[in-house]
């Protein structure tokens, strides 16, 4: 055990606020949150040249080496600046294939990916709204060297700037769910497809996107056939913990803006951070925050290492969900009436809170694999 | 950053294991390691018992210089021993001589001292009682009113102390008094070590709740002072500078994990329970309402243990001199009113699941899990107050991890 950074990590994160201050200030998150892309195309590929999309691949597929831990500490460095945009989704597809796809896939979609050059989602959840393998219903069929895709896939994030999906496809039905699933890599430019971006509390791009009968070559199998539930797994894995990770710099951020503020606001004549009872506020902020830094960093480190069980990542999902929602909802109201404006920075945390204990599982599914788990 | 397990300490843990397992088994019926189980005669007894094998293993100075009996072990492998025995519920170790007199000798004592008063705690002869709060002198300990006035190579004590843990049984107390009528508040105590057998010492039992009959004996006392003689030379640290001492026992670990791994035991423990039980016809574990609420209690152990582990690496620092103790005290702060409440909200939680059962003491053949959370609920609020309340916690980290002023 050490949990002192590297000097090398310590330089990542540095970097990574610097740059992210610098061109992701809060005027473009708005102007960011209002476009259709949803992000933007010149930080993009400026984040690219830096080598933030490649930087756990491999060198040989354009990346640059670095470990899963690592990335999550770019992305607590997202969460805490706000980054609008596709790099988590792209990032939990490009692992995935990086783990379960062929040579030739990964040596077809890893160095676009790190170049800036290919966004990546995983459609998985459907109008069921559950991220179980009983509830996949649209259905893949073999039909010569192809497979014909036909269903609707909602909350699909950032779909209508994705150049591929891995979409999770029922392709034979089994008495068990996760049997019989495959996932596909489907060009997001197929004839079929039909993306139709909801609008969001987190005004962050989530579709519906129909498929009919959208044909897709046999060889865009990523992982086995039938054994999909696999792939769906370490997807689901990776994107939890990048959430977690995000949310995590979240906390931070709204801790400090709250923090700031309450020294700064002056009612009856003194700042209100001279109150008790807003100092006891925040030291329970204080110590959430701490808390999900933490088990953040743990859960990060043990799914790069391979070692986090399903209790583990559940658990700190669960966690960090609730704590996000506590956090912002208490630094909203230090600010008192300010904090609930759009102009105010606090209101884009208290969003993104709540939409983000929905992704990659919200608390009440989190809850339930807890105790599965601990064998309830 | 990693969080490899830490090295050597496997082997260790087997040993303590293979200690206490054994050990256990002569537990007086229904033990939990309460402070109420310690109260009973029989309790007592099997403390002591436990107290001087653990001390003949060196056990109970671990991680003290081998010149004062210690194994010179890491603050790790003291952590090791803390879960092993939270764990397994033992007593044998005198959280006041080993966890705050001894880091408070080894870092301020006069060579003396740690020569007269370290050995008997090495080897769990003595038992210490911390004689610090007063009526007057609660969450505010700096307004101490107890009087040490000098007279020759002795102080003469006067006043009363009051919430003394176990001072009935425990050997000797180490007190703050006041030493000085010029200085105000903090400015005018001292650090002393006396006999509680002394003349002038009366002790009278304070209690609680819980201490219901006469089988189980109050563990808070009152600790009257008249006239004692406390010889100089057991003051720690200068005369009139006493109140840095209460503050300076940073070199034992306090993580707090081996409090959590205990919580996740009784949970453990709550989910068999669930599991094998049927009310109205189906077990109590299908329940979601239940199913959901014992998940939280784990999410939340979890979230604890991911912070304690950074404790326990800061104190590590400390100990090494790569860090200021300050730099740890909002940390552990914040991690001592998380766990007591933890704890308590779990409590609470184990009541609720017994429904009407709930109320049964142990003594009814109707009690389930033998009454334990009937005992459990008059206990609960207790450590929300004491060693610091939770508000007194909540300003230290105001005030030292967020910087907002004192008012």
């Amino acid at each position: 055990m050490n949990l002192d950074f590297t000097e090398e990590q310590e330089m990542l994160r540095t970097m990574a606020r610097d740059l992210l201050q610098t061109e992701c200030p809060k005027t473009l998150v708005r102007e960011l949150e209002e476009s259709d892309l949803g992000y933007s195309p010149e930080l993009w590929k400026k984040m690219a040249e830096l080598g933030w999309q490649g930087l756990t691949f491999p060198e040989e597929y354009g990346g640059t080496g670095m470990t899963f831990f690592e990335l999550a500490l770019l992305v607590e460095e997202m969460g805490r600046n706000i980054l609008p945009g596709p790099f988590i989704s792209t990032l939990v597809c490009g692992l995935t294939i990086l783990e379960a796809g062929s040579e030739q896939q990964k040596r077809e979609f890893l160095p676009k990916v790190a170049a800036g050059e290919m966004i990546l989602t995983l459609a998985l959840t459907e109008p069921s709204a559950s991220w179980k393998p009983e509830h996949i219903s649209v259905r893949a069929v073999a039909s010569n060297e192809e497979y014909v895709i036909n269903g609707t896939k909602l909350f699909v994030p950032d779909a209508h700037v994705a150049d591929y999906l891995l979409v999770v496809a029922r392709t034979e039905d089994s008495t068990r769910p996760e049997e019989g699933i495959t996932v596909f890599l489907v060009d997001a430019r197929s004839p079929g497809i039909q993306c139709e971006p909801q609008l969001t509390l987190g005004l962050d791009n989530k579709a519906e996107v129909v498929f009919k009968d959208v044909r897709v070559p046999k060889g865009n199998i990523l992982g086995e056939l039938n054994q999909g539930w696999k792939v769906v797994q370490i997807a689901m894995t990776k994107g939890t913990a990048l959430k977690i990770a995000e949310m995590s710099g979240g906390c931070q951020a709204s801790l400090e803006m709250a923090n700031a503020f309450v020294k700064e606001r002056v009612q009856y004549g003194r700042p209100i951070g001279t109150f008790q009872v807003i100092q006891h506020y925040l030291a329970d902020v204080w110590g959430k925050t701490d808390r999900t830094t933490h088990i953040a960093w743990e859960i990060c480190w043990k799914v790069g290492a391979g070692v986090a069980t399903p209790f583990e990542v559940a658990a700190a999902k669960a966690w960090t969900n609730e704590a996000y929602k506590w956090v912002t909802e208490r630094c909203v109201q230090c600010h008192g009436a300010i904090g609930t404006t759009r102009d105010h920075d606090m209101g884009l945390y208290y969003r993104r809170a709540k939409v983000a204990e929905l992704d990659y599982g919200d608390t009440d599914s989190q809850m339930e694999v807890v105790a599965q788990q601990m064998g309830l | 950053m990693d969080f490899e397990p830490i090295a050597g300490t496997e082997e260790l843990r087997k040993e303590f294991e293979d200690f206490f397992k054994e050990v256990m088994k002569d537990a007086p019926p229904g033990w939990e390691n309460s402070p109420d189980d310690l109260a009973t005669d029989e309790g007592w007894a099997f403390h002591r018992r436990v107290a001087r094998e653990l001390g003949k293993r060196g056990w109970l100075s671990l991680a003290w210089p081998k010149k004062y009996g210690g194994l010179g072990k890491s603050i790790f492998e003291q952590l090791t021993f803390n879960e092993v025995r939270a764990y397994y519920r033992a007593p044998g170790v005198d959280g006041f001589g080993m966890a705050m007199v001894a880091p408070t000798l080894l870092a301020m004592g006069t060579e003396e001292q740690r020569e007269e008063f370290l050995p008997p705690i090495a080897r769990g002869e003595v038992t210490w009682a911390q004689l610090w709060s007063e009526p007057e002198a609660g969450s505010d300990l700096a307004n101490v009113q107890t009087m040490a006035v000098r007279d020759g190579d002795y102080y003469i004590l006067n006043g009363q102390k009051v919430w003394t843990t176990g001072a009935h049984n425990a050997d000797w107390a180490f007190a703050v008094v006041r030493t000085s009528k010029e200085l105000t508040r903090s400015r005018g105590l001292s650090f002393l070590l006396f006999d509680l057998k002394s003349p002038g010492v009366e002790i009278r039992p304070l209690p609680t709740m819980s201490s219901h009959s006469r089988k189980v004996e109050a563990y808070f006392n009152e600790v009257f002072l008249d006239d004692v003689r406390v010889l100089v030379k057991n003051r720690v640290g200068e005369e009139n500078q006493g109140w840095a001492i209460t503050r300076a026992t940073m070199n034992f670990e306090r993580s707090g994990l081996a409090g959590l791994g205990g919580i996740r035991h009784s949970l453990d423990e709550l989910i068999d329970f669930c599991k094998e039980t049927r009310w109205r016809g189906k077990p109590l574990s299908e329940d979601p309402l239940i199913r959901y609420r014992l998940a939280e209690i784990a999410v939340g152990i979890t979230a604890g243990q991911a912070t304690a582990r950074h404790v326990l690496w800061g104190q590590h620092r400390v100990e090494m001199g790569e860090a200021p103790a300050m730099e740890m005290v909002p940390r552990a702060s914040s991690m001592k009113y998380y766990q007591t409440e933890l704890d308590q909200r779990f409590v609470y939680l184990g009541c609720q699941i017994m429904g009407l059962y709930g109320q049964l003491k142990r003594e009814s053949k109707w009690a389930p899990m033998a009454g334990k959370f009937e005992r459990l609920y008059q206990s609960a609020p207790g450590p929300n107050i004491y060693a610091g309340s939770t508000e007194i916690q909540k300003n230290l980290v105001a005030w030292i991890g967020l910087g907002l002023p004192r008012t």
